[in-house]
């Protein structure tokens, strides 16, 4: 919620173009964009207008149904003297008709659909407005709980996305547990993400802001608490967020790793993690010890550690840089790391 | 002595009994769960008890196994088929209400645990598509197709009841899992790797497989019966386009089940092996890829789905074409836009996971694949309209339901375009959208197919029409009922709401689920009603007897003979002139029910225990393997191996009726039937009523 006069803004003038049930379904101006129908970057926005056009044209043969039948049923119901021709079963123009026209909204349906899955295939990278490289992010679902690589910033996070606006995402994405589905709804395609096989994905964010992303294949039964924030910030304040968590986060050793393959909520391994006085982290905007969403940062991880995952390598425990006091995931180390 | 009971009872142990873990951890939640699946495994143990109380005293044992259990008779197979499917619809509906209770109370948490929910969403949906919708339309094809091609029974009575007896085992394993409970949390599709034993050792996921394994099996060799049984059983003159439309909508699901059920079949062989063998067919490591399991599924899950659906295209082109009084229109169309669909089904299937990650090329062909089956669809329900359309539409119950089905079925086939198309898929895949769109397929479509059947064959099957009023309100209840559980699920789902969710935290989530929540209380009242209706015809049955047979002034040859048909339904195999077989019988002045010229002896099949023992040996192998008991697995195949090897030295498989009591029987009852009064339809649901139709040359219909 650090940045809602965008969001509400946009939201807003959205709005005024959904008609009836839509502007209904939209959560309102003030909350979280939590769905396409609000959607905060190109992809979830093409989505948008070909849900609306795909309706539009799938109308042209079902309003007919739903409009003529209740006709015919009321005019031709038995004991109104309408026509009756009980031996009339084919009329040539008829059928050339019921054939013929969703023949071509199929055929129109065809056209927009190849069109535009090729578009918004989630492989393809997404070309940004600046000439900007993509920002690679690798995602690993654990039971239940989100991790998120920086490969190039070196550091990583739990349940918590931050990525700049108006920069392209480049998602590697497996599973270290059973096949879940990977989704920010206000941001667009969903990934399944598998284990031992990589998948990719292509998003981008137009605003900051603040969407919940979730896991959409059922895993068992902390499935419905793997849910983690998108954070979608300026580029200042990905930096900071980036330099921060480099020094001040904590370190993913084996020991955690451990913790991150167990089966757990991000929030009951947080609080875990507080009680074993290791996971007070904070980044200095007000997410403090026992946030619900369970968020972590790591400031030193395993060098290649989403490769080592996916190939079900033991990880290279040696290759995390040593980190400045040498009892890296200590309480009072984090606390002093905090801006 | 602990030796002892490991091997009797495998890895059975105080821990499955369903209040164990309220007494291990006594927590609200805990004790909350525990009153509620006690709750159903008693009903399961009360159910039980009472029909055995009710069979001892009114010694109804021998009748049950002579007349019934053992009976080849196509007709009270079929019966038997839709008893199972009614009481585990009932089933399926109490654990959706409870479901859409927890989302309604599941901003933050909900009533049950996460366990708990997962039993539930995923019995619920075993249940809906392998004990209620399979075994539904099998027992209606069962019943009325042999009499609608003109023929006595299927081609192959015995395997009929082995099918039933798979079934009926299926069936008892889920309902046994609620008394020595767990059943699998991994959803009706069962992806591994959550279904691996490194992920889910326990016993839930091995009942799943079990009892779905009995019901491919069992649906297997129902399609083989009904395909060969139309293909060689049709009465003389009955050429390929004079079948009525549900006879082809029943051959087009038979050729789905012989070559979409098998793949489900081997995929959970499969998994089977994985789990109690150490095979790695779809684990993670050393090989396995579960991909291959997703697909195996679909290949199987998108030719069901057609399966599930088919013969309610059937049933509505029978009851649009009748209570329109009307010949039905496009009737080659239909037959063609059938086989299309039939054909089509097995070439979509990679549409259930678009999101799996394969070229966007491949997406794309698939989704157009699927559109492709959205033309032959829309062709059928222009093809209905049109059959209504100059007609004289009587609203009775089953017309109430078609009528509900076309409107509502016309926006699932919108919603199912939308999920086509991949690029929207990745935002609504998974969600309740999704949930939203098959329920709007099955319930309008299977289900009222089934519940318009039912009341459009009982007065057949049983010899009195089912009570009006009382079947009405049932058919609006359902209606309404469906659309204020499902049409909030679009909603939540286009807000990114995912399926199988326990819990959720989005606030503008709770209007809809709240909604959800009274609308299935609403369906909760309509099976409510749908008991009422039941029971008040029983008990008025003798008012609304039809003994005639042909109380709607019927179409097909099944409205030719007597209510309830004599168990040879034919004293003499008709031939056939032309589509529309009886009601050209009408038209033609000869009379509705002309003497035959001679009676024939009629030779029948005789009764088989085949039936019974397969269903206990099925279920006792299947019990033995999901709890390690291997010494009952042996026993029990042991069993029913010799069964199968004796059967092949019975002697006296048929049994002949002779033609003198063919030629009483028959003779008695056109004897009753003349002094019948022909009603015009403005009688149709009056005493009156006796299942004699006035000749349309007299204006039945006007």
């Amino acid at each position: 919620m650090s940045h809602p006069p965008v969001t509400a803004q946009t939201a807003c003038r959205y709005r005024a173009f959904l008609a009836g049930l839509l502007s209904i379904l939209l959560t309102g101006c003030s909350q979280t964009p939590i769905s396409f129908l609000d959607p905060q970057g190109p992809v979830a926005t093409a989505q948008r207008h070909q849900f609306g056009l795909i309706i539009a044209l799938t109308s042209i043969v079902v309003l007919p149904v739903l409009i003529l039948t209740p006709w015919i049923v009321i005019r031709y119901r038995y004991g109104a003297q309408s026509a009756y021709r009980p031996r009339w079963g084919f009329s040539k123009l008829a059928d050339i008709a019921i054939w013929g026209i969703p023949f071509l909204v199929v055929v129109v349906l065809a056209t927009v659909a190849w069109r535009s899955t090729l578009a918004l295939d989630p492989y393809r990278p997404i070309q940004g407005d600046q000439k900007t490289e993509p920002l690679r992010v690798q995602v690993v679902g654990f039971d239940w709980k989100w991790l998120f690589i920086y490969p190039d910033q070196g550091i990583a996070t739990v349940n918590e996305l931050v990525v700049p606006a108006h920069r392209p995402l480049a998602l590697e994405l497996t599973s270290a547990s059973v096949m879940q589905g990977f989704f920010i709804p206000a941001l667009g395609s969903q990934i399944d993400v598998m284990n031992r096989m990589v998948t990719q994905l292509h998003l981008e964010a137009d605003h900051t802001g603040e969407f919940p992303g979730k896991n959409m294949q059922y895993n068992g039964k902390g499935f419905s608490h793997q849910r983690f924030v998108t954070r979608v910030v300026d580029e200042q304040t990905f930096h900071n967020f980036v330099a921060h968590t480099g020094e001040g986060g904590m370190t993913l050793d084996a020991r955690m790793f451990d913790r991150l393959m167990a089966q757990n909520t991000g929030k009951t391994l947080a609080q875990s993690l507080a009680r074993a006085d290791v996971g007070s982290n904070n980044d200095g905007d007000g997410k403090g010890r026992g946030d619900d969403a369970g968020r972590l940062r790591f400031g030193h991880l395993p060098d290649d550690l989403f490769n080592d995952i996916v190939g079900h390598v033991s990880p290279d425990w040696a290759s995390i840089p040593v980190a400045s006091t040498g009892k890296a995931n200590d309480a009072s180390s984090s606390q002093e790391a905090r801006p | 002595m602990n030796h002892w009971a490991e091997w009797l009872l495998g890895r059975l142990d105080w821990s499955a009994l369903p209040f164990w873990d309220a007494i291990v951890d006594p927590t609200t939640k805990n004790i909350v769960n525990a009153i509620i699946a006690s709750g159903a495994g008693a009903m399961v143990i009360l159910g039980g008890l009472i029909a055995i109380g009710v069979l001892t005293w009114t010694r109804r044992w021998r009748w049950l196994w002579s007349e019934w259990l053992t009976s080849p008779d196509h007709k009270k197979i079929g019966i038997m088929f839709i008893v199972i499917a009614l009481v585990m619809l009932a089933r399926a509906v109490i654990e959706a209400v409870f479901m859409r209770l927890q989302q309604a109370v599941g901003l933050g948490g909900g009533f049950l645990t996460a366990e708990h929910f997962g039993q539930l969403f995923t019995t619920h949906g075993t249940i809906m598509v392998f004990f209620m919708a399979m075994p539904f339309l099998t027992g209606i094809i069962n019943y009325v197709m042999p009499l609608q091609i003109g023929t006595r029974d299927l081609s192959f009575p015995v395997m009929n009841s082995v099918s039933l007896g798979l079934t009926a085992a299926g069936a008892a394993l889920v309902m046994v899992s609620l008394i020595l409970a767990p059943f699998s949390t991994g959803g009706w599709s069962g992806y591994p790797s959550f279904t691996e034993s490194a992920a889910n050792p326990g016993a839930g996921v091995d009942y799943w497989i079990w009892a779905v394994t009995l019901s491919t099996l069992s649906s297997t060799l129902t399609g083989i019966n009904f395909a060969v049984t139309i293909y060689k059983k049709r009465a003389p003159g009955m050429s390929w386009f004079r079948l009525p439309l549900f006879t082809w909508t029943a051959l087009c699901t038979a050729i789905l089940m012989i070559f979409g059920m098998p793949p489900l079949t081997v995929a959970t062989a499969l998994l089977a092996l994985d789990r109690y063998l150490d095979f790695h067919f779809f684990t993670a490591d050393l090989g396995g890829n579960m991909m291959n399991y997703v697909n195996l599924f679909w290949a199987f899950g998108h030719p069901e789905v057609y399966i599930l659906i088919l013969p309610a295209f059937g049933i509505f082109s029978e009851i649009f074409s009748t209570f329109s009084g009307k010949k039905l229109y496009g009737y080659g169309a239909l037959v063609i836009a059938t086989m299309a669909i039939a054909v089509l089904s097995f070439t979509v299937w990679l549409h259930h996971f678009f999101t799996m990650g394969q070229s966007a090329h491949i997406n794309a062909i698939f989704g157009i694949a699927t559109m492709l089956i959205g033309i032959p669809t829309g062709v059928k329900v222009y093809d209905w309209m049109l059959t209504m359309f100059r007609g004289r539409i009587r609203f009775a119950v089953p017309m109430i339901y078609a009528v509900g089905f076309i409107i509502l079925f016309a926006i699932g086939g919108l919603t199912g375009i939308i999920l086509a198309v991949p690029s929207v898929d990745y935002q609504i895949h998974n969600s309740l959208f999704l949930v939203a769109h098959f329920h709007n397929m099955l319930i309008p479509g299977l289900l009222f197919g089934m519940l318009g059947g039912t009341n459009f064959w009982f007065p057949k099957a049983f010899g009195f029409r089912l009570e009006e009023r009382w079947g009405r309100r049932a058919a609006l209840c359902w209606i309404v009922g469906f659309m204020l559980a499902f049409f909030p699920l679009y909603a939540l789902g286009v807000l990114g709401m995912p399926r199988r969710s326990a819990a959720f935290f989005e606030p503008a989530y709770l209007p809809w689920t709240l909604a959800a929540a009274v609308g299935a209380l609403i369906i909760l009242l309509a099976m409510l009603l749908l008991l009422i209706q039941l029971w008040v015809s029983i008990r008025d049955r003798d008012t609304n007897r039809v003994p005639a047979g042909d109380p709607w002034d019927g179409r097909s040859l099944e409205w030719s003979v007597s209510a309830p048909p004599p168990e040879y339904n034919f004293p003499v195999i008709p031939e056939v002139h032309s589509r529309d077989a009886y009601m050209r019988q009408k038209e033609n002045g000869r009379g509705a029910h002309p003497r035959p010229d001679e009676y024939t002896d009629i030779v029948m099949p005789a009764n088989s225990a085949m039936g019974p023992i397969m269903a206990a040996t099925g279920f006792l192998i299947a019990f033995g393997l999901t709890w390690y008991e291997w010494w009952l697995v042996a026993a029990a195949g042991i069993v029913s191996l010799i069964a199968l090897v004796a059967r092949g030295y019975v002697r006296q498989r048929t049994r002949t009726i002779p033609a003198q009591t063919v030629r009483r029987e028959h003779e008695a009852w056109l004897e009753r039937v003349s002094r019948i009064r022909p009603v015009s339809r403005r009688e149709e649901q009056t005493p009156a009523n006796q299942g004699l139709a006035m000749s349309p040359l007299e204006g039945a219909i006007q």
